[in-house]
This record gives C-alpha cells, structure tokens and sequence, in this order.
C-alpha cells in the first residue's frame, strides 16, 4: 500500500511537470488561459490535448482537431475496460474513477502486487495527476501568456519534441516502429494536398496497415487432411 | 480559427475524450476480448503520435518547411535517447530552435 503510494505520488509530481509546457504551448496555439485550464481538468488525457492544440495551431479544421483528439483517446477506452474488475466500482465512484483513467494511473495501477494495492495505486496516481497537471496548466498559460511569439522561444520545436517525447517509450516493438515510419510518411506526403489536421488522421491508416496481422502468422490451415509440409517448414 | 470556432472544438474533444473513458467503464469486458482491437488500438496512438510529430516538425500552413524545428527535434531524440526526463526533453527542444533562430537562421 505505502508503496503503491509513494509510486504514484512521484508519477503525479513527474507528470504534472508536463502540465507547463502544456499550458503555454496551449497558449501558443492560439487558446485562451480558459480553454487550456477546461482541456486539463476536463479532457485530461495529455495526448489528446497535445494533439487538440496541435492541430487549431496549425490552423487545421475544428473537426479534425477534435477527430485527432478522439482517436487518441481511444486507448483510455480500452484502460478503463481492464480496471473495470481491478477497481470493481459502483455509481458516483466509477464515474470518477472513468475521468482518471490515464496512461500514468493505469499502469501504477497494473504494477501493484494485490487488490488493495492496486486500488491504492489508482486513486493516488489518477488523483495526484490530476491536481498537478492542472496546477502547472495554469502556471504553464499564464506564463505563455506573457511571452510574446511563440516562434521566438522555439515553442514550436517544443510542441515537435512533446509528441516525440509522447511516441518513444511506445517504440519498443519493431510492428511500433513500422507503424511509426509508416504513419510518418503518410502525414509528410498528405501534407502539401490536404487541409491541415486531415494528414494527421490519415495516418492513423498505418495501425490497420500493420496491426490487422496477428504477432505470430498461424499456420495455413487447409482442412483436416492438410498437406504435408515441405522442408524448412516449422513444427 | 474564430475564438468560438476554438471554444466548439475544445468542448466538442472534452466530450469526445470524457465519453470514452465512461463508455470503457461501463461496456462489458467480453465485448473487447479480441487481441487484435487492442492491438489495433495500441498502434493508432502510435500511427497519430508519429504523424502529429512529422507535422509539427515540418508543416507549414499547407506544405512542408524545414527549418529550425528539425534540428530541434533531432537534438530531442539524443535527448530521450539519453533517457533524460520528459521536461527536459521539451525545454532542451525548444532552446535549440530559439538559439538557431536568434542566430537568424528561419
């Protein structure tokens, strides 16, 4: 339990940091202090936001901005259908266990030894997340604020490293990697004929292009009888 | 983008985004048993990540530009290849593009 605790509290500490450049590259983008605190305490999944504001600051359309951020947030679905037995929640409190259900809650969550620990290690990560990364959204907007162009404190650039920063501990696989390069020439070579945020959702296309295949081809199964294998053939 | 055109899309993400986690809570746990959902899912945060990054580094309005941004973001991958943390990352990016820029490159 207390170390559970101590995990998450240093998660949430460690992530609200992010909270920062969030708001002023928020601010950058073109939203107000307002719009950017609403996306951190309501939104409050850090890629979804990144990729909202991505896209309005790239003068992209309304509609792919709040697509990009969906599609996104589209693991944050498959997380809180893995709690869901962990937390083992009812009315009121599932309802606010749904709104912390976060790539930093889920896996201090996961990483805990029994039930209690997990619990534990859910509330204090969701919920110390939560506060710090609003905290430091507020500083982070009032302080972009008062910066002038953004261009000129390379927040753009910044904006660039959040999404590598965001990418790299999600390239371990080599199928992560092909999807990556794949998803990275799509969007270089939409770019020049499509509205700005339309490449961006095209290259979600490269996660079926890679993903549609299981880990492991099976076998080719041709009926009861199947003929035999020739050599080289594994078991 | 009109302000309220900004206002339609952070409420309409917030929603978007907020619905999902609900309806994660919520739907039974069969109805998400297939490997490859989750492994399709997983890989569109990766596909999306990786095209926000290609254009944030190299958009401009409708078309590509390299400039300051690239090396930036080079800088940033030794970075995270040095595992350093996350802020560092993004303060390191950004003081390399306003250091090229103050130095007149675009």
């Amino acid at each position: 339990m207390r170390a559970a605790r101590r995990q998450a509290v240093s998660v949430a500490v460690a992530t609200g940091l992010y909270g920062i450049s969030f708001g002023a590259l928020a601010v950058a983008a073109g939203l107000s202090v307002w719009q950017a605190q609403l996306l951190s305490l309501v939104m409050f999944t850090g890629g979804s936001q990144f990729a909202l504001i991505g896209v309005i600051g790239a003068g992209g359309l309304g509609s792919a901005a709040v697509a990009s951020a969906a599609l996104l947030g589209g693991r944050n679905l498959l997380y809180a259908v893995q709690l869901g037995p962990v937390l083992g929640l009812r009315g009121w409190r599932r309802l606010l266990g749904a709104h912390l259900t976060i790539d930093e809650s889920t896996a201090v969550a996961l990483a805990q030894p029994g039930r209690e620990a997990r619990r534990a290690g859910f509330w204090w990560a969701g919920g110390g997340v939560w506060v710090c990364w609003n905290l430091l959204t507020l500083a982070g907007a009032l302080a972009g604020d008062a910066m002038g162009d953004p261009k000129d404190w390379g927040l753009d650039a910044a904006a660039a490293a959040a999404f590598l920063g965001l990418l790299w501990p999600r390239l371990a696989p080599r199928r992560a990697q092909a999807t990556a390069a794949l998803a990275l020439v799509i969007a270089l070579v939409a770019s020049p004929w499509l509205a700005p945020g339309v490449p961006v959702l095209l290259s979600s296309l490269a996660a079926l292009a890679t993903g549609l295949w299981p880990d492991a081809a099976p076998a080719p199964v041709t009926g009861p009888a199947s003929e035999p294998s020739g050599a080289g053939d594994g078991p | 983008m009109s302000d309220t055109g900004v206002w339609v899309a952070v409420v309409a993400g917030c929603g978007a985004c907020l619905a999902l986690k609900v309806v994660g809570a919520y739907i039974p746990r069969s109805w998400l048993a297939g490997e490859r959902v989750s492994r399709i899912m997983n890989l569109v945060t990766v596909a999306l990540l990786a095209g926000l990054l290609a254009v944030q580094t190299a958009g401009q309005d409708q078309g590509l530009l390299i400039d300051s941004r690239l090396a930036a973001v080079g800088v940033a991958a030794v970075a995270l290849w040095l595992r350093a943390p996350f802020i560092v990352v993004i303060v390191v990016a950004a003081a390399v593009a306003a250091g090229l820029r103050a130095l007149g490159l675009p």
